[in-house]
């Protein structure tokens, strides 16, 4: 037995010693560009083809079609396609969040920054969905006291932008100051709690929309935007977003 | 005692860095190894390259013509390595229609050793993910994301070692604090620990321990925030931890035309490389080793 130790002892040391060490003589570093002048490996593109050619009729099929052209470039407080989005996410998220609470969205407030693409005239496609939004952001719901739907007033007033808004109707004097402002025709009332409807990015905090911290309470409505966007295309046969008189500026 | 040398010369676009030691050197070409380290980041579900339209990437990237350059590397260099840091998933309808089943498959079939998890890779929550591991052929490796109390348990290691030609290869791999980033409900019990104590404690069992020949972090903290330097990033990363050869970056989408050197805690240098995002292009790394007696004491030459 001590000579097994023994022996397993001068083995172990004997393969410590022989145990080579290696030196990092050099190290070289580049990076490799991919692109056209390297032919893809052939059963590699085979893989790819029938996921490919799925996702493309699934986002190629027409789902709707728009009368007109609309960019978020057409208005100076507010613009069809923004009311679009405005309208279509209230339209879509209201029953989600009534039936969750019993409550109902009082207004919707979007970022112009977040249209992320025209509408063309014609056929709507899934992929126009994933053109005009194709970020991640779901919709939830804040409640917001009275006084700090002021700030988010305000916010718009100093703004101007065509942030997407629905529900609220803001007037600016031609000065930029505030003529008035109302939710659902009603003027805001301080003591009330509102319903917003915005999405996630916004509300914690995207685009300086700092007012959303104050909030009573939250409703994450895990409903993506976009799917609310194709929910909406895909029960209208055509499009027809206008200009309106939702946020103007008194000339 | 080290006595070391820091000469930079530049020629042409490369520039050499040689960190110079004792010189006694005994070339035995029998004794050589090459080790070639491959890696992505960021590729964000693009699976198909960039069409002749697109105003930034036109015609750039594709998992074809990556799998194309990966098998002529392999080819030239048996022993090599393919990584990820992270962010695999989210940005094309790839994902959206398969949740990420697709990027998973691909990355197999290239042969992919191993990827740390980025936040995006909890876009579908952490239930997502995990629904989408028996289509990985590959490790996933994160020593700072504690899964114990989600479905995640056991299906991420901290670390792995991968033995080529005789040299041992430590891979460990570290993500960003997903508060703030990641809903909750979407990680639901990960807990996030800090990375660079963990890497300190990542590395000294890689290099002392396990006695790797390489130590290498996948890495998916972000390259260096500017704005807020204290944030823990690639750059700290380096410069806080030793015994890492190489950290393979994420997420901050920084496009390094080369490798960064870095100097660490006690004044060797690090590798720190990015290759931005979208699979447009491909990290190399090569390593190459030489045996020697213990008692020998050389530099190593860095050319990037």
């Amino acid at each position: 037995m001590k000579y097994r130790i023994i022996i397993l002892l001068v083995v172990l040391t004997f393969i410590t010693a022989c145990k080579k060490d290696y030196h990092l003589e050099k190290i070289k570093g580049e990076r490799l560009s991919i692109n056209d002048s390297i032919s893809g490996v052939q059963t590699i593109e085979d893989f790819i083809k029938p996921y490919r050619e799925n996702v493309n009729k699934n986002l190629d099929s027409v789902i709707s079609y728009a009368v007109d052209t609309y960019s978020k470039t057409d208005g100076e407080y507010n613009t069809a396609i923004g009311n679009l989005f405005a309208d279509a996410t209230l339209e879509q998220a209201n029953p989600v969040f009534n039936k969750r609470t019993g409550k109902n969205i009082d207004l919707v407030l979007l970022n112009h920054g977040g249209i992320r693409a025209i509408i063309s005239k014609g056929p709507i496609s899934a992929r126009t969905a994933y053109q005009i939004m194709p970020f991640e952001n779901s919709l939830v719901v804040a409640t917001l006291k009275g006084e700090h739907i002021k700030e988010l007033v305000t916010y718009l007033q100093l703004a101007k932008r065509a942030h997407p808004i629905a529900g609220l109707n803001i007037v600016l004097n031609e000065d930029y100051s505030l003529n008035k402002a109302t939710i659902n025709g009603q003027p805001i009332d301080h003591t009330k709690a509102y319903n917003v409807l915005t999405n996630d990015y916004l509300f914690n905090g995207g685009d300086r929309m700092d007012f959303f911290q104050k909030r009573d309470s939250l409703y994450v409505l895990d409903y993506k935007v976009r799917n609310a966007l194709l929910d909406y295309f895909k029960k209208k046969d055509t499009l027809n977003p206008v200009t309106d008189n939702r946020f103007i500026r008194l000339k | 005692m080290k006595r070391r040398n820091f000469l930079q010369q530049t020629i042409a676009s490369s520039a050499f860095i040689t960190l110079g030691g004792l010189s006694l050197q005994s070339f035995n070409s029998s004794s050589k190894k090459h080790i070639t380290i491959l890696h992505t980041n960021d590729v964000h579900s693009h699976i198909d390259p960039f069409g002749p339209d697109d105003g930034r990437n036109a015609n750039k990237g594709g998992v074809a013509r990556r799998a194309a350059l990966v098998d002529a590397i392999r080819k030239e260099n048996p022993n090599t390595l393919l990584f990820d840091a992270g962010d695999i998933f989210q940005g094309t309808p790839y994902f959206n229609y398969y949740g990420g089943e697709l990027e998973f498959k691909l990355m197999s079939m290239l042969q992919y050793d191993a990827a740390t998890i980025g936040n995006h890779d909890f876009d579908n929550g952490i239930d997502g993910l995990n629904a989408q591991l028996p289509h990985a052929k590959f490790d996933f490796l994160s020593a700072n994301y504690d899964f114990k109390n989600t479905v995640l348990d056991t299906h991420v290691k901290p670390y792995k070692i991968y033995t080529k030609n005789g040299i041992k290869v430590g891979v460990f791999g570290l993500g960003i604090q997903l508060d703030g980033l990641v809903e909750k409900r979407m990680y639901k019990e990960t807990k996030y620990l800090n990375p660079i104590e963990i890497a300190q404690d990542m590395s000294r069992i890689l290099k002392e321990e396990e006695q790797c020949d390489l130590v290498i972090c996948l890495s998916h903290l972000g390259y260096y925030y500017r704005n807020f330097p204290e944030k823990a990033s690639d750059l700290n990363l380096a410069r806080a931890t030793k015994n890492i050869d190489l950290i393979i970056g994420g997420h901050t989408h920084t496009f390094l035309p080369k490798p960064t050197i870095e100097k660490n805690a006690v004044g060797k240098n690090v590798l720190v490389n990015q290759v931005g995002c979208y699979g447009l292009y491909l990290g190399r790394i090569d390593f190459y080793f030489d045996a020697h007696e213990k008692t020998q004491e050389k530099g190593t030459t860095i050319i990037v």
